[in-house]
């Protein structure tokens, strides 16, 4: 017999409960910190806090804690929490040529000033899995630091690659703009997007989106035949003007990727033949997502630079900026699971009465 | 008992007033989506965060609030919205429609006919009626600008010639005041009168669309349909097993594996109230159910 279903809130307290033993699970390990996922699952926060649109590697380690893991889920409690924050103002652009580099490549010049430096990659690594970590055994020493002296000379500095090529001419220059940027949290997304807003939606955009999207491109799908110019990651200072003060001061550093592609471009109706750019810059070492986005960027860009439209998706901006957001794709893909009685039931009558409607036709017909 | 920590009804009051300015503008525009700046709000996009915001901008702390979803007060997502703004306005919440001042639903009107002064805020999933016709947004704007809803009666002619009939049963496009085709979020077809001449103000959130749009009270608004297939509301063809009402949007509920099933009121609290009253249905029991 049908009893209305009452239930619902003790209900929810109960999943919350359940919830929050399946998080801290097995009693007899112990638990994991925040500051050991800052420190040891660094890449994760850094996906939450690029995604999240907040530099905060310990708010983005607390997420990832409370999530289990699942790191939408992750950058979804950080979007919700960056929402609430007011905001002071805006820092100036941050300078990445003055980058302290931790990995700086370039796959178009053998050797270039500044030089190449490797930096904490899995590039050459082979995908073995590392049974001794297992084992838990002491932390490995990086041998060079263990040995060599304390730096004493500052580094040699290293222009963006692209900066080179335009001394030349060859690459196309970006015109400088002192206009204030669109802000995406602020304001709705406005269609047809200026770039600065696409380049926004795509630094927070998910990362397994933006990558199928540039893989794509190298598949066919609207090719744009990328280099990678220059990939970048270190260190940064962020400089916000103090009015009362008259000038500028570095309230803190942030940790960036930023990719530049060098793409062939044979020259349109509008534009000499000259190498275009795609631009990527995302938060942390994310140099999967930066490449990517470069390669969306460009793809994007086939109006400015008087391509052709070839109807491909990573060329279509509607359908890349409304989709890129994986907390709101999350959130309605997940609300199918919500109740819909009400509007399967008018579906039900609807399809009961074309049901018999088509079989007395049918009857009838016999 | 409110959450010290976060601001009256969670948002900060710089964003509801930029939702208030959406609100008022979807007002004196009746029928048309203003785009707002929605925020991520503590539930997911999907769960209603387009009305919650806006419950959230018209809240005051002297108001009392329902929170409905599919027509009752006791679904999971219902029972979370209400706790939600218990916990950050501590505003009374209540399950009658008549002394709700601010009702927020999802996929429902409720069957008592609302008075001056509340306000229904609906919860909408997909803002442009004309989506699944024209994915693009830079087009369906253009669309509406220049008034040309010559693809909607399309598809509503192509469903008579397939079906005989108009084969869309909730979400059903309707038309304000003459002017804008409008998306009623996705109440059963049964509700779509009740949106017209409504002395409600009716308010509509698309959270993650970021849309806002809005039905003043009194507003004059037409289901789509042709001359000789006038648009007809329905439900299911019975009375409600509870409580016996014959009018209402009734729920279908599966009582066993043999085929076995029940209808109910889809909105309980008027059938609680019946009930209360006394009616009693085929399959109730005025006793034991007025006395829950």
């Amino acid at each position: 017999m049908y009893v209305a279903v009452k239930g619902g809130e003790r209900a929810i307290d109960a999943a919350h409960a359940w919830l929050a033993e399946e998080r801290r699970g097995d009693t007899a390990i112990a638990e994991l910190s925040v500051a050991q996922i800052r420190a040891q699952l660094a890449l994760a926060v850094n996906r939450v806090m690029a995604e999240g649109s907040l530099y905060d590697p310990d708010l983005a380690a607390l997420a990832i804690k409370q999530a289990r893991g699942d790191l939408i889920e992750a950058v979804f409690l950080i979007r919700a929490y960056r929402t609430t924050l007011p905001r002071f103002g805006a820092s100036r652009p941050i300078d990445t040529a003055a980058m302290d580099l931790s990995r700086r490549i370039s796959a178009t010049f053998k050797d270039l000033p500044g030089g190449q430096i490797l930096g904490p990659t899995f590039d050459y690594t082979h995908r073995l899995l590392d049974f001794a970590l297992m084992a838990e055994g002491e932390a490995p020493m990086t041998p060079d630091r263990a040995a060599a002296p304390p730096e004493s000379a500052p580094p040699e500095p290293a222009p963006h690659v692209t900066e080179m090529l335009n001394r030349e001419g060859l690459i196309q220059t970006e015109a400088a703009s002192d206009a204030v940027p669109p802000d995406l949290t602020r304001e709705p997304m406005e269609l047809p997007a200026t770039r600065p807003l696409r380049l926004q939606a795509l630094t927070r955009g998910d990362e397994g989106f933006v990558l199928s999207l540039a893989y794509s491109t190298q598949r066919g799908y609207g090719r744009t035949h990328a280099f990678v110019g220059e990939l970048r990651i270190g260190a940064v200072a962020v400089e916000m003007d103090i009015p009362e003060l008259g000038f500028a001061v570095q309230i803190g550093e942030v940790e960036v990727t930023e990719c530049e592609t060098v793409n062939q471009f044979i020259g349109s109706k509008t534009e000499p033949p000259q190498f275009t750019r795609g631009y990527g810059l995302v938060f942390g070492q994310t140099e999967r997502k930066a490449i990517s986005m470069s390669l969306v960027d460009r793809a994007l860009r086939w109006k400015e630079l008087g391509e052709d439209f070839v109807g491909v998706p990573a060329q279509d901006e509607e359908f890349v900026l409304m989709h890129a957001d994986n907390v709101q794709a999350t959130g309605f893909l997940e609300h199918i699971k919500l109740p819909h009685y009400v509007d399967f039931q008018s579906e039900l009558e609807l399809i009961r009465r074309l049901r018999a409607e088509a079989l007395q036709l049918n009857e009838a017909a016999e | 008992m409110t959450d010290q920590a976060y601001n009256f009804a969670y948002l900060d009051e710089q964003t509801k007033r930029m939702i208030r300015r959406a609100i008022l503008k979807g007002i004196a525009v009746p029928g048309y989506q203003v785009p707002f700046a929605s925020r991520e709000m503590p539930m997911p996009y999907g769960w209603g965060t387009g009305g919650v915001q806006v419950t959230a901008a018209c809240l005051t702390p002297v108001d009392v609030l329902k929170v409905i979803d599919q027509g009752a007060d006791d679904t999971t997502n219902a029972v979370s919205i209400r706790k939600f703004f218990q916990r950050t306005a501590g505003i009374a919440v209540t399950e009658a429609t008549q002394e709700a001042t601010i009702i927020q639903t999802r996929h429902r009107i409720p069957e008592t006919s609302l008075t001056t002064g509340q306000i229904l805020v609906y919860q909408v999933p997909i803002p442009e009626p004309l989506r699944f016709l024209e994915p693009r947004e830079t087009e369906t704007r253009k669309m509406h600008e220049l008034e040309e809803y010559g693809l909607m009666h399309v598809k509503l002619y192509e469903d008579i010639a397939r079906h005989g009939t108009i084969a869309t049963s909730y979400d059903y496009p309707v038309k304000v005041e003459g002017r804008y085709v409008m998306d009623p979020s996705p109440i059963p077809k049964f509700d779509n009168p009740k949106l017209s001449d409504s002395p409600a103000i009716q308010l509509f959130g698309a959270g993650r669309e970021q849309r806002i749009y809005a039905l003043p009270p009194y507003t004059n608004v037409v289901s789509l349909d042709f001359d000789d297939h006038p648009f007809q509301p329905s439900k299911a063809p019975h009375d409600c097993d509870l409580c016996g009402a014959a009018d209402s949007y009734l729920d279908e509920v599966i009582t066993d594996d043999q085929g076995g099933r029940m209808f109910v009121c889809s909105d309980t609290d008027f059938c609680r109230s019946r009930r209360a009253a006394g009616h009693v249905g085929r399959l109730g029991s005025a006793a034991v159910e007025a006395s829950e």
